[in-house]
């Protein structure tokens, strides 16, 4: 009993959180989906949806609640406990991956951990097994293609995702967190500028892992109905969704930290720019007043009420931003604030690159994927680590400016690249022309 | 008082898994077990303050090599080595296997005090919070005292990878001829 109240009094405040991260995470990936189906909608010139709510803001709850109330289906010829426990799987392994992450300078859920960015990209590899669990249990043959697609999409891309999160390790020469957005504070760069290679290919391989188009393959509702999913229903299929979308998030983070410098706003060391500390505040203001102006052209009186109820909010949002440097015992507050607001703006940025990318591409074929895979990505991904060395190597030991290795060291990469295109392109045209019909063992 | 209680979590559930995955019939059960043993296992490393092992045992054994065995696993046709007899003679031969190994630990138990270091029984350790960052400690050791064996490790591995590739090259070959 002392154990456990020990135990309370030291961790309260983590558990607080983790609590706090299964209850809201849920509400943002909801709110992801919205906002993803606005942007189709905008980029398609469509609406999208306009009915629950005003501009269809209480559509997340809709859906939410119509998930909950649904039959829950278990197949008769499913493996019933692993059909059961699979969703879960998926779900806990975002969820508890997103424990280690840092938000802000003091804004943190776990306690610092030694090995922070490998725990998170680790344990958020785990869904796989939900997803490939899954497939298999529903007993179904879209399924289980599905799962064994998603399978192999997990093997080719997380090895070129590892690599590419190795350059910027090896550039801050740590794994905790919070020393790695240092590390690029002290550089005063952030490490996409780098190493931007690295990013491109940890891009690239985050949109394989998060099974979103272009590289949707194991869920391409042409071909697979819906994948691995195909026979889940209710709350169940909600779980999988959520946990796709709190993966989002978690790799967007991931991203952010690494390469994007975590909460440190642009130019982190020019004291010039110190007004750029008040650019929060005069952000969530600026959107307020735009409410504002919007309510007045509002058709219906509810969507006149609800936009000043946003605005409203906007600016409560504002005030508190504003409250610190108006009250100085507040002063301490600054920081984390400040510090969530960057990391979030960055992270939304680069969710919004994967929405864009998936509105914008079309769907790969599953041996492209494969090849794009194996031939480009790992080969560019190696090279790329190597290369990164090279530059530091020239950086300590024969004193080459950090740019000029850098930049030369980027060139090599991409010309080693440009190479394994050229080389791919090569191969491909030699085996069409052997066999007209390419073989495709994994296709459905 | 916390750490032999989660200690005692995570051994029971890593033998309680790893008997059920001795004996499940349904392969797949068998696998959802044994990455639950992985992950029991890397609990303890959590527990021993071995971070790096935790985060290493998670990325490779059950991020990585777990999935390529139920990848297989699906690939292969189930229901056809089951029933055959080779299979069922490995019960004896596994059964030696596990009386030696039973019976060597058996014997390093008992034999612990004797042994240099002090045996198995650590009196005394340091506190969690003064070790030295354990990836570091890690990486120092394997490339400075440890390099030999790090270097021969990898270069077999190289050459492992190498076999893969000329192997499965091969066979493509002489497919399309």
């Amino acid at each position: 009993m002392n154990a456990v109240l020990q135990f309370l009094q030291t961790w309260w405040l983590e558990l607080v959180c983790g609590v706090v991260i299964v209850a809201v995470v849920p509400l943002i990936a909801g709110y992801v989906v919205l906002v993803e189906r606005k942007l189709m909608a905008d980029m398609q010139a469509r609406l999208g949806p306009m009915r629950v709510g005003p501009h269809g803001l209480l559509q997340p709850i809709a859906d939410a609640v119509k998930l909950l109330i649904k039959e829950d289906i278990i197949p008769r010829d499913a493996d019933a406990f692993i059909f059961w426990f699979a969703p879960v799987i998926s779900m806990v392994a975002a969820l508890t991956s997103m424990g280690a992450l840092y938000f802000g300078p003091d804004f943190r859920v776990a306690r610092d951990i030694n090995v922070g960015i490998l725990f998170v990209i680790g344990v958020s590899s785990l869904g796989f097994l939900g997803i490939i669990l899954g497939g298999w249990a529903s007993n179904s043959h879209y399924s289980i293609i599905g799962a064994i697609r998603s399978t192999a999409q997990l093997v080719s891309y997380e090895t070129a995702g590892g690599l590419a999160i190795i350059s910027a390790l090896l550039l801050s020469g740590t794994l905790k967190i919070s020393a790695i957005v240092d590390a690029q504070s002290a550089n005063h760069v952030w490490f996409i500028f780098l190493a931007p290679i690295g990013f491109f290919t940890y891009l690239v391989a985050s949109i394989a892992e998060t099974n979103r188009a272009p590289f949707d393959l194991p869920e391409a509702e042409s071909e697979l109905v819906a994948g691995y999913m195909t026979e889940y229903s209710g709350f169940r299929w909600a779980l999988y969704f959520l946990g796709e979308y709190a993966n989002m998030i978690v790799v967007a983070s991931v991203a952010t930290t690494l390469f994007l410098g975590g909460w440190l706003r642009p130019f982190p060391n020019v004291h010039w720019l110190n007004w750029l500390d008040f650019l929060p505040a005069l952000l969530i203001a600026a959107v307020g007043v735009y409410c504002v102006y919007r309510a007045g052209k509002q058709p219906a009186k509810v969507q006149v009420g609800f936009m000043w109820a946003v605005a409203l909010c906007c600016f409560a949002v504002a005030l508190i931003y504003l409250l610190p440097w108006i009250f100085s015992p507040l002063r301490f507050a600054v920081p984390g604030l400040n510090g969530a607001f960057w990391f979030l703006l960055k992270v939304a940025g680069y969710i919004y690159i994967f929405m864009w990318l998936r509105f914008t591409l079309p769907r790969y074929r599953f041996d492209q994927l494969m090849h794009l895979g194996w031939y480009i990505l790992i080969p560019l991904a190696i090279v790329n680590v190597f290369s990164v060395g090279v530059a530091m190597l020239l950086e300590s030991e024969f004193g080459v400016n950090r740019w000029l290795a850098l930049i030369l060291t980027t060139i090599f990469t991409l010309a080693v690249s440009i190479y394994l295109v050229y080389l791919h392109d090569r191969r491909t045209v030699a085996t069409s022309s052997a066999s007209a019909v390419a073989t495709d063992s994994y296709a459905g | 008082m916390l750490d032999s209680l989660l200690f005692y979590f995570f051994a029971g559930v890593a033998v309680l898994s790893a008997a059920l995955m001795v004996t499940r019939r349904n392969v797949i059960h068998c696998a959802v077990f044994l990455i639950t043993t992985l992950l029991a296992t890397a609990g303890i490393f959590l527990q021993l303050r071995a971070e790096f092992l935790f985060v290493t045992q998670i990325i490779l054994y059950v991020g990585g090599i777990m999935v390529l065995f139920i990848f297989v696993i699906m690939l292969v046709r189930l229901d056809a080595p089951i029933h055959q007899l080779r299979f069922r003679l490995q019960k004896f031969v596994a059964f030696l296997v596990a009386l030696v190994l039973g019976l060597e630990v058996a014997g390093i138990l008992l034999l612990a005090r004797k042994l240099p270091g002090g045996g198995l029984f650590i009196k005394e350790s340091a506190s969690p919070d003064k070790l030295p960052p354990n990836s570091e400690e890690l990486a120092r050791s394997l490339f400075s005292t440890y390099l030999l064996p790090f270097e021969i490790a990898s270069v077999l591995l190289l050459v492992a990878m190498v076999g893969a590739v000329v192997m499965a090259k091969n066979r493509k070959r002489s497919d399309l001829s």
